[in-house]
């Protein structure tokens, strides 16, 4: 003999309780509302396709360079995937090692520096790191302290 | 069953004796060497050991007015007292707690204490004393640093990665110099012209004179020593020839609060 026991007292059988959500269309509604904010993002840019990046070579120190040397430290290849990497060993090397010259992997010395050396060439910072940084949505803290010379150019140029 | 009461209490009470008593009796015994009486490390033969010598005989206002602008204007220091924008003034308190200085001028009295006397050298209290970072031997502020943002070089020059800084200050408390200054806020609107060749800080990180080891690395001196016209030496103390070394030997020179044994490196001829 099964008894069955509820809020209410024993029951020789399982008695039958009437399942029902309370307040279902308030229910209905707040749930309809969470999804459509949860998902706006995607909603908003549906369709849209954000265009990819297109970093900026021209500068006028790199227009300058005779067409053979428009190379960076490395090759292009190398830089796209590394260059952070190589940023930081040259910050270990220089802080940390006092060891200011960097030899890259054919054998040519460069001042590892960021502003004296990266920024010499790359003088437009907003058309050339940003644009990538920009659309991984990454956010390097080079900048709090590292100078980008970008006014600096501006103002040469403007004169 | 289990135990009464009275015997967990016993066992309770004898456990926290020996626990308590079994430490600070081992230390009593065994005393062994506390940290903080480290000693200073004799300085090492055969490598660079970066000194300098102020000779307050040569010094003057100007002078040291003329060292403080071309050290503060070459490394981005900003100023708070005088802003360059006269719509960023602080109000007073402010502009002294967020001073920024890498190198500057003191009293007597207050770079060298514990040295007064009741009669002292009537000169002496006119005197502005050059003062900078001290690139002590056995720095305090390198052992304190949680993250080693701040670390000794081989060549003694007390060096700061502010990559690594986490602006936990306790260098600040370590040094008894008072040589480092902490970032209260954003320095560039206080600069007056950027030095676009070296970076500023951030918000948040400790700062102090790094014996100009970016200007030492292209083989000049460092930008004070060169704007004194002499008053300032600087050199090579483990080198015999060196002039530093001969400036020390010809003159009696005082060190600040050398009795704390962080043996400081930079030296006073009065």
């Amino acid at each position: 003999m099964a008894d069955y026991k509820n809020e209410f007292g024993w029951f020789a059988e399982k008695p039958k309780v009437e399942k029902k959500i309370y307040d279902r269309n308030k229910v209905a509604i707040g749930i309809v509302v969470f999804l459509v904010i949860f998902t706006i993002a995607f909603w908003k840019n549906l369709g849209k396709a954000v265009p990819p990046p297109k970093p900026a070579l021209e500068t006028a120190a790199i227009i300058k360079l005779p067409e053979k040397e428009r190379t960076c430290v490395e090759d292009v290849e190398f830089m796209r995937q590394r260059h952070m990497r190589l940023l930081v060993d040259w910050r270990e090397q220089v802080i940390r090692d006092g060891e200011r010259y960097w030899t890259n992997s054919k054998g040519e010395k460069y001042l590892a520096s960021l502003s004296n050396t990266c920024m010499e060439c790359h003088t437009n910072k907003t058309q050339f790191c940003d644009q990538c940084h920009n659309y991984v949505a990454v956010v390097p803290n080079c900048w709090g302290c590292h100078l980008t010379k970008e006014e600096q150019v501006a103002k040469a140029e403007a004169k | 069953m289990g135990i009464n009461r009275r015997d967990f209490i016993k066992l309770a009470g004898l456990s926290a004796l020996l626990g308590l008593g079994g430490k600070s009796a081992f230390e009593l015994v065994l005393p062994g060497e506390v940290e903080a009486a480290e000693k200073a490390k004799p300085a090492a033969e055969g490598i660079t050991r970066w000194a300098m010598v102020v000779d307050m005989r040569k010094m003057n206002d100007q002078i040291a007015a003329k060292c403080i602008e071309a050290c503060h204007s070459i490394h981005n220091v900003p100023n708070y007292i005088d802003p360059p924008d006269p719509k960023l003034a602080l109000p007073d308190p402010l502009k002294q707690r967020w001073q920024i200085k890498w190198i500057w001028t003191d009293l007597y009295e207050h770079a060298f204490p514990g040295m007064e006397q009741d009669v002292l050298w009537e000169k002496l209290h006119a005197m502005n004393f050059l003062l900078l970072c001290n690139h002590c031997n056995n720095p305090p502020c390198v052992r304190v640093c949680p993250t080693k943002a701040t670390y000794q070089r081989p060549d003694g020059i007390v060096m700061m990665d502010m990559h690594r800084c986490i602006g936990c200050r306790f260098c600040m408390a370590g040094c008894p110099y008072g040589v480092r200054s902490f970032n209260w806020r954003d320095p560039r609107p206080y600069i007056a012209k950027i030095n676009e060749d070296y970076p500023t800080r951030e918000i948040g990180v400790v700062e102090k004179c790094l014996f100009c080891n970016e200007r030492l690395a292209q083989g000049l001196q460092p930008a004070c020593v060169e704007a004194s016209g002499g008053a300032l030496t600087f050199g090579n103390l483990a080198d015999a020839k060196s002039k530093v070394r001969e400036v020390l030997k010809e003159h009696f020179t005082i060190r600040r609060k050398p009795h704390l044994g962080t043996n400081p490196q930079v030296y006073y001829i009065v």
